[in-house]
C-alpha cells in the first residue's frame, strides 16, 4: 500500500495532510469550536469577516485566539457578500487582518433564500483577486463549464456545492461532480450540502480532492463526535477511491468462497 | 464644512454608524478610542485598505467612511 501520509492535498503551492476543511460557525462557544475542529483533524479552517462590534464588550474573546493562525491555516471567506466588489473588499481586509495571508475562499451569493452562488459576480471577483495575487478557492454551482472557467481564471481550487448551503441534503448530482472532477486540473472540493459521514465518503469516492463543511458538524447533536465521524468518512472515501472499487456486476452473483470441495449430501443412512 | 469642524470635532462613519471625534484624530487614536488596541482588526478607509503600519500617521478627515473588521465564526 502506498504511504497514506504521502497523499497530501496541495493548494496554492502548500500541502495539507487533511482533506477535510471545516467552518467555525454555529458552535455553542469557542471552546466547542476548538474541540470539534481538533476532532475533525482539519488543517484548513474557514472564518467569516465581519464589522467589529461598536460599544460592546471589547474584551469579548476573539475567534483567532481559540483557532490560532500559528496552528491552523485560516481560510477567510466572503460569506454574506452579494456583489463582486463587496467580496473583493472583504478579502483585502482579510489579507490585512491575517498579515498578508493569500489563501482565501470566495463565495458571492445570489439570494438569501437558497444561498445559491451568483456566478456572474463570482467570475468577476475571481478575476480581480487572482490578479491581486490571492490564492482563490471558489464556491460555485455544480456547472462543469463554470468550474472550468474558474480554473482558467487561475483559481487554485473549485468548490462546487453538493446541495444547498446548510441543507444537509447530501450529494444531489453526483454525475455533474464527476464531470467537473474529470475535467479539472485543480483540486475539486465539495463545499456545502454534506449532511453526514456517508455523504463525505461518497464525495471522496467520486474522486473529489476534499470536502468543506460547517453545519453538518456544528448542528449535529454531538458536534465533536460528528467531527470525528467526518474525519473517518473523508479518509475512508479517499482510500476507497485510491484503492479502486470492484466492478459492479448487475445480473450475476459471484461467490466469495471456493465453488468446489463442499461436503456431499448424506445418502441412505440419514440421521 | 461643518460646525463640528469649527468646534474642533469631526464626524466619521464607523461601521455604518456616525461617530463624533476630535479633529486631527489618527487611525491609531480611533482604534484606542474604541478599545481595540492590540486586537486583531483590519481597517478600510473610504474603500481602501489602511495598513496597520500607517495607523499612527494617518489623520482622519471629516466624512471618512471607515470599516473595522474582525474574524468571526462562519462557514
Amino acid at each position: 500500500m502506498a504511504n497514506p501520509a504521502a497523499d497530501a492535498l496541495t493548494l496554492g503551492g502548500r500541502t495539507y495532510r487533511s482533506r477535510l476543511l471545516v467552518g467555525t460557525g454555529k458552535y455553542k462557544d469557542h471552546a466547542e469550536t476548538r474541540t470539534a475542529i481538533e476532532a475533525s483533524g482539519a488543517d484548513i479552517v474557514t472564518v467569516a469577516i465581519r464589522r467589529s462590534n461598536i460599544g460592546q464588550n471589547p474584551n469579548e474573546p476573539n475567534l483567532l485566539d481559540a483557532i490560532p493562525p500559528s496552528q491552523f491555516t485560516i481560510l477567510p471567506n466572503t460569506a454574506g457578500c452579494y456583489t463582486a466588489q463587496d467580496a473583493v473588499r472583504t478579502l483585502r481586509l482579510a489579507r490585512e487582518l491575517l498579515e498578508g495571508h493569500s489563501l482565501v475562499k470566495l463565495e458571492v451569493l445570489g439570494d438569501p433564500h437558497t444561498l445559491y452562488p451568483n456566478i456572474v459576480e463570482t467570475l468577476e471577483a475571481a478575476r480581480v483577486l487572482v490578479k491581486e495575487g490571492f490564492h482563490v478557492m471558489v464556491y460555485t454551482s455544480d456547472d462543469p463549464i463554470v468550474a472550468k472557467q474558474l480554473e482558467e481564471i487561475g483559481c487554485v481550487s473549485v468548490m462546487p456545492l453538493a446541495s444547498l448551503i446548510g441543507s444537509g441534503m447530501g450529494i444531489l448530482n453526483p454525475w455533474n461532480l464527476r464531470i467537473i472532477i474529470d475535467n479539472a486540473k485543480v483540486p475539486v472540493i465539495v463545499d456545502a450540502g454534506v449532511g453526514t459521514a456517508s455523504d463525505a465518503a461518497i464525495a471522496m469516492e467520486l474522486g473529489c480532492d476534499g470536502v468543506l463543511m460547517n453545519t453538518a458538524i456544528a448542528a449535529a447533536r454531538d458536534p465533536v463526535r460528528m467531527a470525528r465521524a467526518m474525519k473517518l468518512g473523508v479518509e475512508a472515501g479517499r482510500d476507497a477511491f485510491l484503492a479502486g472499487r470492484m466492478p459492479k456486476k448487475l445480473y450475476s452473483a459471484s461467490p466469495s468462497s471456493p465453488v468446489g470441495g463442499t461436503i456431499a449430501p448424506v445418502q441412505g443412512k440419514a440421521a | 464644512m461643518s460646525t463640528f469642524a469649527a468646534r474642533g470635532e469631526i464626524t466619521l462613519s464607523v461601521n455604518g454608524s456616525e461617530m463624533r471625534v476630535p479633529a486631527n484624530l489618527t487611525a491609531a487614536g480611533l482604534i484606542e478610542h474604541m478599545a481595540l488596541t492590540g486586537k486583531r482588526v483590519a481597517l478600510e478607509r473610504n474603500g481602501e485598505i489602511l495598513p496597520k503600519s500607517r495607523f499612527p500617521e494617518q489623520t482622519l478627515e471629516h466624512g471618512d467612511q471607515l470599516e473595522i473588521v474582525v474574524a468571526v465564526g462562519g462557514g
